[in-house]
């Protein structure tokens, strides 16, 4: 049980925080509860304090919108929260197609798709950046916020909420896609808000820090990596992990038998030495 | 390598990176065409009735973040956000006022919560209060040939349920020649006054609503520059910002009497 804690204790936390959240916001519509209101586009907590979706405010703001004092606030408070604790803690920690693209991922993993497939990857990761200029270029020209009228995140939190919809087919494409087509295909290589978050949070304080002479080279954290190209100092250095793509999702250091990563607040004077 | 000539010549750096680049900017166009096309269509219906204080369609569609805070703040669950397969623009507020109407709460709960603007809660506010009789979320339409009203039995089930009764329908009287000895008593919807909440339409009792609301940009004309009522001092102020376009043709080149009296041209 202690093992099983220990192996898992991340997960199941990320698990609560994601499902406990959706239940909030699902509490507010259905029965009134003023914890949460809203979903992940804005939202209002204790029916205080605002945040909203940094991505999704820049989109209007290329769109031509006038951005209202509430919204900019509500932006505010998120930029500043997951650039403290790491911008893709959203997508671990919150975002509900993590949910999904994860099961999609150990599936591929114990079906030995990747094997099947060979391991070369078709895209690259990189192709999240230019979906994200993409959009805002497409916001301007079109006039609205051209990613939220497709997001298939805003789809399934808005849906879990509201109301779903047709918006399991969001969720199957998702999970197929991530199955059969890309590995970590959505969440690692298509997702803008996952792009844009990478970004935000190149400044973020909470890092996996990786101890190189601990390390017994089993490299069980990169097999469970959804990005697994930020870990490239395992076994090598003794360094924190400091690209933005990281999500923070702390599977790598519960998989590790070896004690060798753990979290850390980063050291902000040494990384500036090393010049990342 | 270099011992056994392969016929394939390895690819330059250069042209691999102007390749990528093409291959880059190719990829670009076309996702970026598809997904405008898409997001030109999804964003195409005009006929959704939004909560009070909404900002102008075109408006409301870029600025409104699609949280549902209005959605929750209403207390008839009037309100509702937009699912994919509603064949409405994804994830934005409206109603439906046949199954729910908006009551027209005086406190406006749905609006002050909106944390972009989109509604706007100065549109709903007169001498520094809220004011829901203000609202202009639609106008009511009376389709006059379903309407048993205007068949001559007797129904003011509309004009009962209207919030401003009295005021946005009116009832206007008139004799019934077919039988001689009865009225018409037809429901008139007075489009100033009119705040578009449905609840006439909720009430109507013909299967299919004979009165029912419409988004005011798509149900009411506009008379424009060209005609001004004159025994009206206030319709002049319309004009005042009037910018007339002046057409000069072969034949408005002279004054219009000229032009009449003028019979060369005719033969």
């Amino acid at each position: 049980m202690a093992t099983l804690w220990n192996n898992y204790r991340y997960l199941i936390l990320r698990r609560v925080t994601q499902i406990g959240l959706m239940l909030l916001y699902f509490g507010a519509n259905a029965w009134g509860w003023k914890i949460l209101m809203g979903n992940l586009s804005s939202s209002k907590i204790l029916s205080i304090v605002p945040m909203s979706d940094p991505y999704a405010a820049l989109q209007m703001l290329a769109a031509g919108a006038a951005l209202a004092t509430d919204l900019l606030i509500g932006v505010g408070v998120a930029t500043l929260f997951y650039m403290l604790i790491g911008g893709r803690a959203f997508c671990s920690w919150v975002c509900p197609i993590n949910i999904i693209t994860d099961s999609a991922n150990f599936l591929r993993r114990k079906l030995q798709i990747d094997r099947a497939q060979g391991f070369r990857q078709p895209a690259t990761r990189n192709m999240r950046y230019w979906i994200l200029a993409l959009s805002l270029i497409i916001s301007a020209i079109m006039g609205v916020a051209a990613f939220e009228f497709v997001s298939p995140i805003s789809m399934v939190h808005r849906g879990i909420v509201f109301g779903l919809g047709f918006g399991w087919a969001a969720m199957l494409i998702i999970f197929l896609f991530d199955l059969f087509v890309l590995k970590d295909g959505w969440c690692g290589h298509v997702c803008p808000l996952g792009g844009f978050y990478s970004l935000l949070g190149s400044f973020s304080l909470i890092r996996v820090l990786h101890s190189q002479e601990k390390c017994t080279l089993c490299m069980k954290c990169k097999t469970v990596c959804p990005e697994h190209q930020v870990l490239y100092m395992i076994g090598k250095e003794s360094l924190s992990v400091t690209s933005g793509e990281c999500t923070n999702c702390a599977r790598c250091i519960e998989v590790c038998d070896d004690d060798a990563l753990g979290f850390s607040i980063r050291k902000l004077a040494k990384n500036k030495k090393m010049g990342e | 390598m270099s011992e056994t000539k392969t016929k394939k010549q390895p690819v330059s750096d250069r042209r691999k990176f102007i390749l990528n680049m093409a291959r880059g900017a190719g990829l670009a166009t076309m996702g970026g065409f598809i997904w405008s096309a898409y997001v030109d269509e999804v964003t195409a219906s005009s006929l959704m009735l939004r909560p009070p204080g909404a900002i102008k369609e075109h408006d409301f569609l870029k600025t409104c973040i699609k949280c549902g805070l209005c959605v929750e703040a209403c207390p008839y669950d009037t309100l509702l956000l937009a699912k994919p397969g509603d064949n409405k623009p994804l994830g934005t507020p409206y109603f439906v006022p046949r199954e729910i109407a908006c009551y027209m709460c005086p406190t406006i709960p749905c609006v002050p919560v909106c944390p972009t603007g989109a509604l706007d809660e100065k549109s709903v506010t007169t001498d520094g209060k809220l004011d829901i009789n203000s609202a202009e979320m639609g106008v009511a339409v009376v389709d006059h040939s379903s309407c048993i009203a205007f068949w001559g039995i007797q129904c003011d089930a509309c004009y009962r349920a209207c919030p401003l009764l009295g005021k946005a329908i009116t009832i206007e009287y008139s004799k019934n020649e077919r039988t001689g000895k009865h009225a018409f008593m037809k429901p008139v919807v007075q489009s100033d006054v009119c705040t578009g909440c449905g609840l006439c339409e909720r009430a109507c009792v013909t299967e299919k609503a004979a009165i029912f609301v419409l988004p005011r940009e798509v149900a009411l004309g506009r008379a424009g520059d060209h005609y001004i009522k004159g025994w009206d001092k206030n319709d002049e102020k319309r004009l005042e910002n009037a910018t007339s376009k002046t057409t000069t043709t072969e034949i408005s080149k002279k004054s219009a009497v000229d032009s009449l009296n003028d019979s060369k041209g005719l033969y």
